[in-house]
C-alpha cells in the first residue's frame, strides 16, 4: 500500500511541476492575444468553423500589416498592437470547452477570446467569464437563452440571435405575397432544429393565419438519410417546407429531396442555406429560398452601398487565399473580430493609449456599434451585450454563363424589422405579433 | 495492512491538499475535473475486477449532475454537501433497480445493456426542451455550509472537496476490494462458475459493485456540473461514457490511486495536446492511448505491482 501511495506521491509532484514549468507566456504591451475557438473537427467544421476561421486568418494577418483596409478600419493590428492568435478546437462538448476556456485565460494568459459556434458552449461558457472576468465574445451561436435567461458583464455576442432567421424567412414570403396553404418542417433532432421550427411557426401563425401545419419532421442530427421523411413531405403535399438543417445535414436533404421532385411539389425555405451553395453548386436546385444568417455571403455582395469597398477587400482576399468565396460563416468572424478592434481603438482612446484592461474592453463594447461587411451591427439588446444586424433572403438562380449559384430577389430586413427590441424576449415578441417592429 | 491503509489515505490526502496550494489556478480546475471523473472510473474499476466492463457509466454521471442542478435550480439549494448526498442518493435507488437487473448478464451483453440504459437517458434529455434540450442548463456555484466563496477561494474549497471525497471513497473501495466480497468479485474474474460452486453468490456480488459504481458515478457527475456551472445530455452520451471507461483500462484494476493518476494524466494530455495542435489533437491523444495500452497492458497499476512483485 505504501508504495502505491509513494508512487501517487511521485507522479502528483512530476505533474505539479510541469503545470509549473509550462507557466504562460503573458502578452507583451505591444501584443494583443485573442483566444478563438471554433470547430476544427466534427461536423460543424467544413460548415462553420473552419471557414470561419480562415476568414479570421485571412483579416488578422490583414489587419496586422496595416493599412490594407478602408477606413475606419486602416489602422495597423488593434489599436496598432499586434493581434497574436491562440487557436483551438471547440469539438469535444461543453465540459471540455469550460476546461479550454479556464486555460485560455488562466495558462493562456488571453486578452480576449472570441469563439463557440455551438449553443450548449455559448450557455455553458459565459458564467465562467464573469466569475473570471474575461472579456469574452460570442461570434456564432443562435440561442436566444443565452441573455435572455441571464445577464453577464464580460461576455458579449456580435452576431444577432437565430430569431431572425426565421422571421426573415416568414416576412419574406410574405411581402412577396406567395400563397401558403400549409407548410412542413424538417429540423434536425436538437435545440437548434427544434427552436428554429418553434420560430418558423410563430412567425407564420402571425403572418399567414391560415396557413395549416402539415407535419413537423425531427430526423435525429446527422442522420444524412432523409429518405422515409422525404416521402412523407411528398406525401403531405405542403405548399412549403421549411428547414434549418444545415452542413452535410443539408447538403444530404437538398440532394435527396430533388431527386425525388421535392422541391417541384412544395416551395422549399431554408434559413441558414447559403453556406452549402460552394458545395452543391448546380445541385442546388432553382427557386430555394434561403438565408445566410445575417447579410452575409452572396447577400452581402450583391448589396453594394458604402460597405461594398470592405466586403470587396475581405472577399476578394478570401477568395484568392482558398479558392472559394466566403459564405456566411467568416462574415460572422469578421463582425467580431472588427467590433474588437473597434472596442479596443476606443477604449485606448479614453485610457490614453495603454492595452484596455477586460473591465475598459465591457465598458467600451457595451451598447457599441460598428460597420462590418454584413452591415451595421449594434449591441442593442440585453443592455448593450446583445447584437442585432441586418438580415437578407433571396432565391437561388443558377447563372450558367458563369457557371455560378446566384441569388436574385434579394431583399433586406431591417435590424429592428427582425429582431425583436430590447427587453422583449423573441419567443415573446414573436407570439405578440412583433410589437415595435421597424420595417420600411 | 488498516494501519499501512490508513497512512496511505493520509499521505494521500496531503499530497493532493498541497496542491490546492501549489498549482496555478487552471491546474486545480483540471485536477478538480479529472478527479471528479475518476470518481467515476473507481466505479468501473469496481466492475472491472469481476471482468465485467459498463459502458453506460453516463448514467449516472448525467443523472447526478441533473439532480444537483434541478434541485439547485428549482428549489434554490446550493449546498455542495447537500447537493452530493441527494445525487448520490438518487443514484443509489437507481442502481439498486438496475443493478440486479444487469447483474445476470455478462460481457458485451452487460456492456450493451449498461450502454442503452443511458442512452435511453441521453435521448430523454435531448427531447425534454423544458430541461434546455441538447443545450442544456446552468447551475450556479455551490456553498460550503453557508459559505459563499468566490474566485480561487471557490476553486480551491472545490478542490479540496473534492480531493476529501476522493480519499475517502478510494480508502472505502480499498476496505471493499480487500474484503470477502471484494476478492469474490476478483475470483469472478477468474472463474464464476467455481466461485458458484463454492457457495458465493455472483449475482449479488455484482449488483453491489454496480451500485457502488452508481453512487460513484453520481458524486462524480454533482462536482463536475458545480465545477462547470453547466450540464447538458452529453454527460450520458456514450463518448463519455468511453472516457470513463478508458481512465479505468488506462489504469487498471490493481491499484486505486492509479485510477485518478490515469484521470489527471488524461486531462493533461488532452489539454496539451489541444493547445499545441488544435488540428490534429484526436491524433495526438489516440497515439498517446495506444502507446499506453501497448506498454502497459495491464493498466498504469501495474507499474506499482510488478515492483512489489505480487500479484493480488
Amino acid at each position: 500500500m505504501n508504495s502505491t501511495s509513494k508512487k501517487f506521491a511521485g507522479a502528483l509532484t512530476a505533474l505539479a511541476l510541469a503545470a509549473g514549468a509550462a507557466g504562460p507566456v503573458a502578452a507583451q504591451d505591444d501584443t494583443f492575444k485573442i483566444g478563438v475557438i471554433t470547430f476544427l473537427s466534427g461536423q460543424a467544421a467544413e460548415s462553420f468553423g473552419v471557414p470561419a476561421w480562415n476568414g479570421g486568418k485571412v483579416l488578422v494577418d490583414m489587419l496586422n500589416e496595416g493599412g490594407k483596409l478602408p477606413a475606419p478600419y486602416d489602422q495597423k493590428g488593434f489599436g496598432g498592437m499586434n493581434i497574436e492568435v491562440v487557436l483551438v478546437d471547440e469539438a469535444g462538448g461543453a465540459t471540455k470547452q469550460v476546461q479550454e476556456f479556464r486555460n485560455l485565460v488562466q495558462r493562456e494568459e488571453v486578452d480576449a477570446v472570441v469563439g463557440y459556434v455551438s449553443s450548449g458552449d455559448c450557455l455553458a461558457v459565459p458564467p465562467v467569464a464573469d466569475e473570471l472576468k474575461a472579456f469574452t465574445i460570442l461570434y456564432d451561436c443562435g440561442t436566444p437563452r443565452v441573455f435572455e435567461d441571464n445577464t453577464f458583464e464580460y461576455v458579449f455576442r456580435t452576431a444577432a440571435h437565430a430569431t431572425m432567421d426565421n422571421v426573415s424567412l416568414a416576412r419574406y414570403l410574405k411581402s412577396r405575397d406567395v400563397a401558403i396553404e400549409s407548410f412542413a418542417g424538417l429540423n434536425q433532432d436538437y435545440a437548434w432544429g427544434q427552436d428554429s421550427w418553434a420560430d418558423f411557426t410563430g412567425a407564420m401563425a402571425q403572418l399567414y393565419p391560415d396557413a395549416v401545419v402539415k407535419t413537423a419532421l425531427f430526423p435525429k442530427f446527422g442522420a444524412g438519410q432523409y429518405g422515409t421523411e422525404i416521402s412523407a413531405l411528398l406525401r403531405e403535399r405542403p405548399t412549403l417546407v421549411h428547414s434549418s438543417n444545415w452542413g452535410g445535414d443539408l447538403q444530404g436533404f437538398v440532394i435527396q429531396a430533388t431527386a425525388r421532385g421535392l422541391h417541384e411539389r412544395s416551395q422549399i425555405v431554408l434559413s441558414a442555406g447559403d453556406h452549402v451553395i460552394p458545395q452543391l453548386q448546380q445541385k442546388m436546385p432553382e427557386g430555394i429560398y434561403l438565408g445566410a444568417r445575417g447579410v452575409n455571403g452572396l447577400a452581402a455582395k450583391a448589396r453594394g452601398g458604402e460597405l461594398q469597398e470592405l466586403t470587396d477587400t475581405l472577399w476578394d482576399a478570401y477568395e484568392a487565399e482558398f479558392g472559394v468565396f466566403p459564405v456566411q460563416a467568416p462574415f460572422r468572424m469578421w463582425q467580431a473580430l472588427l467590433g474588437l478592434k473597434t472596442a479596443v481603438e476606443k477604449a485606448m482612446a479614453e485610457n490614453g493609449g495603454k492595452k484596455p484592461t477586460n473591465e475598459e474592453l465591457a465598458a467600451a463594447m457595451k451598447g457599441l456599434s460598428w460597420d462590418a461587411p454584413s452591415g451595421r451591427i449594434e449591441m442593442a439588446l440585453a443592455d448593450g451585450h446583445q447584437a442585432i444586424q441586418p438580415n437578407a433572403i433571396g432565391t437561388t438562380k443558377w447563372n450558367a454563363e458563369k457557371g455560378a449559384m446566384e441569388l436574385i430577389d434579394i431583399e433586406y430586413f431591417d435590424s429592428r424589422c427582425v429582431n425583436p427590441p430590447a427587453g422583449v424576449k423573441s419567443a415573446d415578441w414573436i407570439a405578440q405579433g412583433f410589437p415595435g417592429a421597424q420595417c420600411d | 495492512m488498516r494501519t499501512n491503509l490508513m497512512l496511505s489515505a493520509v499521505g494521500a490526502f496531503v499530497l493532493l491538499a498541497a496542491g490546492a496550494v501549489l498549482l496555478p489556478d487552471w491546474a486545480m480546475f483540471l485536477c478538480a475535473m479529472a478527479l471528479a471523473k475518476g470518481l467515476v472510473s473507481l466505479g468501473i474499476v469496481g466492475m472491472m475486477r469481476g471482468g465485467l466492463v459498463s459502458f453506460g457509466q453516463g448514467l449516472y454521471y448525467c443523472l447526478g449532475a441533473y439532480t444537483a442542478t434541478l434541485v439547485a435550480g428549482q428549489l434554490g439549494v446550493s449546498d455542495i454537501f447537500l447537493l452530493t448526498l441527494l445525487s448520490a442518493g438518487v443514484c443509489l435507488v437507481v442502481g439498486a433497480l438496475f443493478g440486479p437487473l444487469l447483474a445476470g448478464y455478462r460481457g458485451i451483453f452487460f456492456a450493451m445493456l449498461s450502454l442503452a440504459l443511458s442512452m435511453v437517458l441521453y435521448g430523454t434529455l435531448a427531447k425534454l426542451t423544458v430541461l434546455g434540450g441538447t443545450d442544456g442548463l446552468n447551475i450556479g456555484a455551490p456553498t460550503f455550509f453557508g459559505w459563499d466563496p468566490e474566485g480561487r477561494a471557490l476553486q480551491t474549497a472545490l478542490y479540496l472537496y473534492v480531493a476529501v471525497l476522493v480519499v475517502v471513497a478510494g480508502t472505502l473501495m480499498r476496505i471493499y476490494f480487500d474484503s470477502e466480497q471484494g476478492l469474490i468479485t476478483l475470483a469472478t474474474r477468474d472463474n464464476e462458475l467455481r466461485v458458484e460452486y463454492l457457495g458465493a453468490s455472483v449475482r449479488t456480488v455484482m449488483s453491489y459493485n454496480y451500485v457502488f459504481g452508481a453512487v460513484l458515478g453520481g458524486i462524480g457527475g454533482t462536482i463536475a456540473a458545480l465545477a462547470l456551472g453547466h450540464v447538458d445530455p452529453e454527460f450520458a452520451f456514450w463518448t463519455t461514457s468511453g472516457e470513463f471507461v478508458f481512465v479505468a483500462i488506462l489504469a487498471g484494476y490493481l491499484s486505486v490511486p492509479a485510477v485518478f493518476v490515469a484521470a489527471i494524466i488524461l486531462e493533461m494530455v488532452r489539454s496539451f495536446s489541444n493547445l499545441y495542435f488544435p488540428n490534429t489533437w484526436q491524433l495526438a491523444l489516440g497515439i498517446f492511448l495506444l502507446i499506453v495500452i501497448v506498454v502497459l497492458p495491464n493498466g498504469l497499476g501495474s507499474l506499482v505491482r510488478r515492483r512489489k512483485g505480487d500479484a493480488t
